[in-house]
């Protein structure tokens, strides 16, 4: 492989994990909100707002029945609106992070869900509001559970970014389709699945070992 | 604490009552017309069985559950109206202990028992020093930087306990606190909220299903059955005379009530023709409790008697003893003449041919 090979590697790899940064990023900012509402504003919860509750989760899953490089299309109003063109990496961010939302208000619903109902008891009990509640308990007794989320929720985009060249997004899927695929360079294509599966290794990785950084439920039975 | 609600009262229900909607548009009672007044510095007990209402009734006293009818007040202020901050207020006032601790697993010992500090706004060095006094009076040093799924039950409740009076709270409830303990760590956990109670004059109310929790701590119970108080009143007095079959049912579980099989079999209720053995239980109570009344029943009047079962133990600060013997029918009614005179009281339970 030339060396030119090597730097439009690089460089595909720079503009993925910028992709997937600035989307996890703002997916999570946006995402985590609301993970936590859809987990407390059920009937006789903590935030009880069942009729809010029902109008997101809808939206939540109506976002993600489309798929993916529909979502991208679709919203290319939008994404020119933001960010003043829908085409290139920069453009490619929103549909990843409109995508990226509703996957980790999911996914963070879940992990607050699995927090013992019994420490949300004993927190009222101690007079506490319901935002302390969230704050002090339920998001710091789940961070094991969001940290694995969200580390789903990376590796899903990596994956998602590869589709964004239908836009104009660069990154490693994109090199993949236009030099391997397009001009026959197989080596290239090789090149970027290896490079892919790298990164969705070091990330996994990275977040397990956050995961068990913040899972003090057992210690001893850490690294079985 | 006599079923009546008093003034002066830690805790007072009054006509207190839940109703839940229940399937086909029926309505469940938990609790009715529950009325019990706690005075300041009593450790009451109120017991009953899963599903009878004890659950329910404990959680009013700080505002998890909300009556449907009547009132529950804490130190005069009324629980079941409070809401927002006043309800918040109210609740950094009483301390509460779970069954299953309900610890924070990302907290340490000494974060967890800062955490209602923390809800109540204090300041990061009073709280240092504040949990450090905690940590101590309940026996956990050098435990301070340790995870819940490092220690053991008894070290979790006591972490519970001192997170519970972290807000020095006038009362302090406990759901069956022990009930997930083996007896010798049971034996502990109580022994320190007797004295945590004496220490702090802190009025406590638990809830259990057994009874030798009662019997070990509570200066005061409560007997609960199907949403109602059947009986209560000074455990000691309950212990000695109890009237309601539930009662008699959970204290069978801690005194020698039980009779041997091979005589709970033969048993009849009337007395049958010709020689028999009358079957007496005998309660000692008080200062009575001690003196050797059988041995002096055979020499001051001649009848022997014979022990089928029996125990002598502790109720709060008395001794409380429950016999179970026999004597010759014939002589049976003077027997127990002679035992009440002397303070005992005695219960005719059967024949036995």
């Amino acid at each position: 492989m030339s060396a030119n090979l090597i730097w439009l590697l690089w460089e595909a790899t720079l503009q993925t994990l910028y992709m997937v940064a600035a989307s996890t990023v703002i997916g999570t900012a946006f995402g985590l909100p609301l993970g936590v509402f859809l987990a407390t504003s059920q009937r006789g919860e903590l935030l009880s707002a069942p009729w809010a509750n029902k109008v997101l989760g809808l939206v939540v899953n109506a976002t993600r029945s489309v798929p993916f490089i529909i979502l991208v299309v679709a919203i290319i109003p939008l994404t020119r609106a933001l960010v003043g063109t829908s085409i290139g990496t920069d453009a490619a961010i929103v549909p990843l992070t409109l995508a990226a939302i509703p996957f980790i208000a999911r996914l963070v619903e879940n992990a607050i869900r699995e927090v013992d109902a019994g420490l949300i008891e004993a927190a009222r009990a101690m007079g506490a509001t319901p935002f302390q509640i969230i704050r002090k308990v339920l998001i710091r007794e789940a961070r094991p559970g969001i940290a694995l989320g969200l580390t789903l929720a990376v590796v899903s985009l990596i994956g998602y970014s590869a589709m964004v060249g239908a836009v104009g997004g660069e990154g490693l899927g994109d090199l993949g389709i236009r030099y391997g695929y397009q001009r026959f360079m197989p080596e290239v294509m090789l090149a970027v699945v290896v490079v892919l599966i790298v990164l969705v290794q070091l990330v996994q990785s990275l977040g397990e070992w956050i995961a068990a950084r913040f899972d003090k439920r057992a210690p001893r039975n850490r690294g079985r | 604490m006599t079923g009546n609600t008093a003034a002066g009262a830690a805790i007072s229900f009054e006509g207190v009552g839940k109703a839940f909607a229940g399937p086909g548009g029926t309505r469940v009672h938990a609790l009715e017309d529950v009325t019990l007044a706690v005075e300041p510095g009593a450790i009451c007990g109120i017991i009953g069985r899963s599903g009878a209402g004890k659950s329910t009734l404990l959680r009013m006293v700080n505002g998890l559950e909300r009556p449907t009818s009547g009132t529950v007040t804490v130190a005069g202020r009324d629980v079941g109206r409070a809401g927002g901050a006043g309800l918040r207020t109210i609740r950094r006032g009483v301390g509460m202990i779970f069954q299953h601790f309900n610890l924070l697993s990302s907290r340490t010992v000494a974060g967890n028992i800062a955490l209602p500090l923390e809800i109540a706004g204090t300041p990061a060095p009073d709280i240092r020093a504040r949990v450090a006094d905690l940590i101590a009076r309940v026996g956990l040093d050098g435990l301070a930087g340790r995870y819940p799924a490092e220690l053991s039950g008894g070290q979790k409740q006591r972490v519970g306990i001192a997170r519970a009076l972290a807000t020095q709270p006038r009362v302090l409830l406990s759901d069956e606190a022990t009930s997930a303990l083996d007896p010798e760590t049971t034996q502990t956990v109580l022994r320190l909220l007797a004295d945590i109670n004496r220490d702090l004059g802190l009025t406590v109310l638990l809830i259990t299903h057994e009874m030798a929790v009662v019997r070990d701590i509570a200066s005061h119970m409560a007997v609960i059955e199907g949403g109602r108080i059947v009986e209560s009143g000074p455990t000691y007095d309950i212990f000695a005379r109890p009237t309601h079959p539930t009662t008699r049912s959970f204290l069978g579980g801690v005194t020698g009530l039980t009779l041997p099989g091979f005589i709970a079999g033969r048993m009849e209720e009337a007395r049958p023709d010709g020689p028999s053995d009358e079957v007496i239980r005998v309660t000692f109570a008080g200062t009575h409790a001690t003196d050797p009344m059988l041995s002096k029943l055979a020499t001051e009047l001649g009848i022997a008697s014979n022990i089928l079962a029996g125990a002598i133990e502790e109720v709060g600060p008395h001794p409380f003893g429950n016999l179970l013997i026999s004597v010759d029918a014939q002589r049976g009614a003077e027997a127990r003449a002679y035992l009440e005179r002397h303070g005992l009281l005695t219960k005719v339970l059967g024949y036995v041919r």
